[in-house]
């Protein structure tokens, strides 16, 4: 303690603090922002919040969506009928808006401009225009009380093939990609399988029920809390793609030298 | 020479005069006095002396290349051993059963039993787990050991005459080891291996006009029905693997009676074999190397998983999972069917003909053992060589032969990345679509580059090893003459080092050793109706050889490089390759005596 305290006038301990500071304050930032409230929808929003919405809407968004959410040709589809669900997706995980055209809008959490409130007044802004899924309720979020192992079911029946049973991601055409679902918030998890953003397809109430969907997200929480990683190091979970890379590399380098050893070693 | 080792029972039994007494109640002054009492009982009554003197008295050359063969060898006994561990609680059975074992992410799902056995070998089964991973990585190392075994043979030429039948062995050896290790990661009957299947049925269904009733055979009725895992099952456990081992003990039984190869150096011929006597030398390096393999695959199996069969879940013929691979001894058949067309599927006759999946299949897998089979007959024929060979072939001095080789490796090794073109795409954010636009192309123009790449290379070096044969060792010391000439001494090279520069020979094109087609009364020479074309590929092989060093042309050069040093104005060994002996060679400065042995035996 006193050597601690000897130390705090160092010029050092500023920079520390600093460092320190930043660091957290940015991981506990984007620990807990995850964009909109459960439950958000154009219903009971207030007229301030819709005159917030239309303001960063027109000033971030109607570039490339028009300004009613039209549609803008090839620019940008018309927004009508996506819902807040979708807005909170895009925007809170970092996909719009675009910062740059591409195959595909990537999932980007340090691009995140807009503060909870804001993504809010976006995403009820646009669910007023034409109504479309909700953000999901609270309940349907909780993966402590979903089931993994139907999840999983669920999950390789509707998921693996393009996200890998392992929830790693996997290519799709033309340079398009599923993305990896671990580290994604169990909020924007369920958007995705509610709205279908970019090439996924949608999953719908009817398609898989609410509880199914959190029953998927409790799988893939149990992926991230490690139930895949026994017997080892994984190798990235790619399968025997990273098997043959190890026995190809590591393994047989280390097979050859032991070779090369004995054969030098004189009798 | 006889008193010294006991002579076994067939010396008994046609021996007339009554043997000496075998040493049964030892004596410390008899020669026999060394034997221990065990071995001199066994060999009364089985004659155990005559064979173990044989092998015993085996000698190997010493070089880790032969140790390539040894890692497959001792890979297949630890997959041996640890999947006979398995079999002890793997249930072959597609039984349907609801899993209530410890992994909770799988509780309560419906699968078979082979997969909850597996899962149970997994999770519950002590030490299970451990020998599961060392059953997969073994499996894995051995098909490695056998690629790299199989490349060296290749590449020395040590397929060449007397080894032809035991190349055949091991070629036939190497296509049995991934049909076993397919048949073996099929078993666990999780989503990954299911799918692997379900790929097999789909290449046994594109056979023209049979496919269908071939997998109604083997499936024992519609894909995946219940017959298909105990099947395999037994080809894994018992049919493969007892041709397996039959097969590598005939393998190594000619590997005895052929005496090993042996790189070129001092003192080896093709009459001897320079290494040291299985007892005690051999036996303890050898044996120590299993340790060691064996050390290294239970080591990768502690730390690295292989094949999580729960991270696929059981199988359903309705799923699939993106990042589908075989293990990689088959991803060249695989990659095959991802470069194939679609347009190579047709209808005629009301019939679908899926040639996008023939081809890459049931076409390419056969193909490229009979390719690997047949080689060793078409470069003898080519060669028209009926000489045994002993001593083995540096790549090098082998152009042809070399750059075909990696040529070949090239191509299947472009096949083998279309397997993983989805993880390639996603691991370097490129489009599937491009490397499959790549790898269409690169299969065809790759394998041309390499050749002509591989060729040169080989040529360069071998005019490499000749310039050091001829001329010696650039010094990189600077004299000056009294005239004020400057030019760089060079280092003869001793005559141990020079021996394996020297020692190959490189055929002759069949058409230049044949003479003229008609003979001085008009008479044409009768030819075989291939020889046009053996002549063609003969001359293809070899017409640009750089041949060795002859002891005649390693006189002269030393003859004429010390007179040029010292009086003519141009630097020897910038030159063109010294030809031009004009006769009055000067054996006496003890130069060239040492590389006369290998050269001659024509």
């Amino acid at each position: 303690m006193s050597s601690l305290a000897a130390r705090r006038r160092s010029p050092l301990a500023l920079l520390m603090l600093l460092f320190l500071g930043l660091t957290f304050t940015g991981t506990a930032y984007a620990a807990l922002q995850t964009g909109a409230a459960p439950g958000t929808s154009a219903e009971g929003a207030s007229q301030e919040q819709l005159g917030e919405g239309r303001q960063l809407f027109l000033a971030n968004c109607a570039s490339c969506h028009g300004a009613n959410a039209e549609g803008n040709g090839e620019a940008g589809p018309s927004l009508y009928g996506v819902g807040a669900a979708a807005v909170d997706f895009q925007v809170a995980t970092g996909r719009m808006p675009l910062p740059a055209p591409g195959v595909q809008a990537e999932r980007n959490i340090s691009q995140v401009h807009f503060s909870d409130e804001q993504i809010e007044a976006l995403a009820v802004y646009v669910d007023s225009l034409a109504p479309g899924p909700d953000v999901p309720e609270e309940q349907w979020l909780d993966a402590s009380q979903g089931d993994a192992a139907n999840g999983g079911a669920v999950y390789r029946t509707n998921c693996a093939m393009c996200h890998n049973s392992s929830g790693t991601g996997g290519a799709l055409t033309r340079g398009k990609y599923a993305p990896t679902l671990m580290g994604v918030d169990a909020q924007h998890i369920y958007e995705a399988m509610l709205t279908g953003p970019q090439s996924m397809p949608v999953f719908n109430d009817q398609n898989i029920t609410p509880e199914e969907k959190r029953d998927v997200i409790a799988f893939l929480k149990s992926i991230e809390d490690g139930a895949n990683d026994q017997g080892g190091h994984t190798l990235g979970s790619l399968g025997p793609a990273g098997d043959a890379l190890f026995a190809w590399t590591i393994g047989i380098l280390a097979f050859i030298g032991a070779a090369v050893w004995l054969g030098r070693k004189a009798a | 020479m006889t008193t010294h080792v006991p002579q076994g029972a067939g010396h008994l039994r046609t021996d007339e005069t009554p043997p000496e007494r075998p040493a049964s109640q030892t004596d410390q002054s008899s020669p026999d006095a060394k034997f221990p009492g065990a071995l001199v009982w066994a060999d009364e009554r089985v004659g155990a002396a005559k064979g173990l003197r044989f092998a015993l008295k085996k000698v190997f050359p010493d070089h880790w290349s032969f140790l390539l063969g040894e890692i497959a060898m001792y890979s297949m006994i630890i997959a041996l051993i640890t999947g006979t561990f398995l079999t002890l609680w793997y249930v072959p059975s597609m039984g349907h059963v609801v899993y209530d074992g410890d992994y909770v992410p799988l509780k309560g799902v419906g699968m078979s039993e082979a997969y909850a056995s597996t899962l149970d070998i997994s999770f519950e089964v002590k030490g299970g787990l451990l020998i599961r991973q060392l059953h997969h990585w073994s499996a894995l190392f051995f098909i490695v050991g056998i690629a790299l075994h199989a490349a060296r043979v290749f590449f020395t030429g040590a397929f060449r005459k007397p080894r032809e039948i035991n190349w055949l062995i091991g070629v036939v050896l190497s296509l049995l080891a991934i049909i076993e290790g397919f048949a073996g990661y099929s078993l666990p009957d999780d989503l990954l291996s299911g799918t692997g299947i379900r790929a097999m049925n789909g290449f046994m269904m594109s056979a023209p006009v049979i496919g269908t009733w071939m997998t109604f055979f083997v499936f024992g009725g519609e894909f995946p029905g219940e017959a298909i895992i105990p099947r395999l099952y037994i080809a894994h456990v018992l049919l493969i693997p007892a041709i397996l081992v039959g097969l590598f003990v005939l393998h190594l039984a000619l590997v005895v009676v052929h005496k090993h190869t042996q790189y070129p150096g001092p003192g080896r011929t093709n009459d001897n074999v320079v290494g040291f006597p299985i007892m005690p030398v051999y036996a303890a390096k050898a044996g120590g190397f299993f340790f060691v393999v064996f050390g290294i695959t239970a080591l990768v199996s502690a730390l690295v998983q292989i094949n999580g069969v729960w991270v696929y879940g059981p199988y359903d013929p309705t799923q699939v999972t993106a990042g589908s691979q075989p293990d990689f001894y088959m991803w060249f058949s695989d990659g095959a069917l991802r470069l194939l067309p679609g347009w190579l599927e047709f209808t005629l006759f009301g019939t679908v003909w899926s040639f996008n999946i023939f081809l890459g299949s049931l076409v390419l897998l056969p193909l490229v053992w009979v390719v690997l089979g047949a080689y060793p007959f078409l470069e003898a024929w080519v060669t028209g060589d009926k000489r045994e060979h002993h001593i083995l072939q540096r790549p090098r001095n082998a152009p042809t032969r070399t750059a075909i080789g990696a040529a070949a490796i090239s191509m299947y090794l472009v096949l083998a990345l279309a397997c993983v073109n989805d993880i390639l795409a996603i691991k370097l954010g490129l489009s599937i679509n491009d490397l499959t636009i790549l790898f269409r192309t690169m299969f065809f123009v790759l394998p041309v580059l390499v050749f002509v790449v591989t060729k040169r290379l080989c040529l360069s070096l071998q005019r490499h090893d000749r310039e050091r044969v001829l001329h010696g060792n650039e010094t990189g010391r600077i004299v000056r003459t009294p005239e004020g000439r400057f030019f760089e001494a060079h280092e003869p090279l001793d005559e141990f080092e020079r021996w394996a520069l020297v020692d190959y020979d490189t055929p002759t094109p069949l058409g230049l050793t044949q003479g003229p087609d008609v003979d001085s009364r008009g008479v044409a020479r009768r030819r075989g109706p291939l020889a046009g074309a053996q002549a063609a590929v003969s001359s293809f092989f070899y017409k640009d050889a750089v041949t060795a060093v002859t002891p005649a042309e390693l006189a002269a050069a030393h003859h004429h490089g010390e007179h040029d040093a010292l009086e003519s104005p141009s630097i020897p060994q910038l030159g063109a390759p010294v030809n031009d002996s004009t006769g009055d060679d000067d054996f006496s400065e003890g130069h060239g005596s040492a590389v006369q042995a290998p050269t001659h035996h024509r």
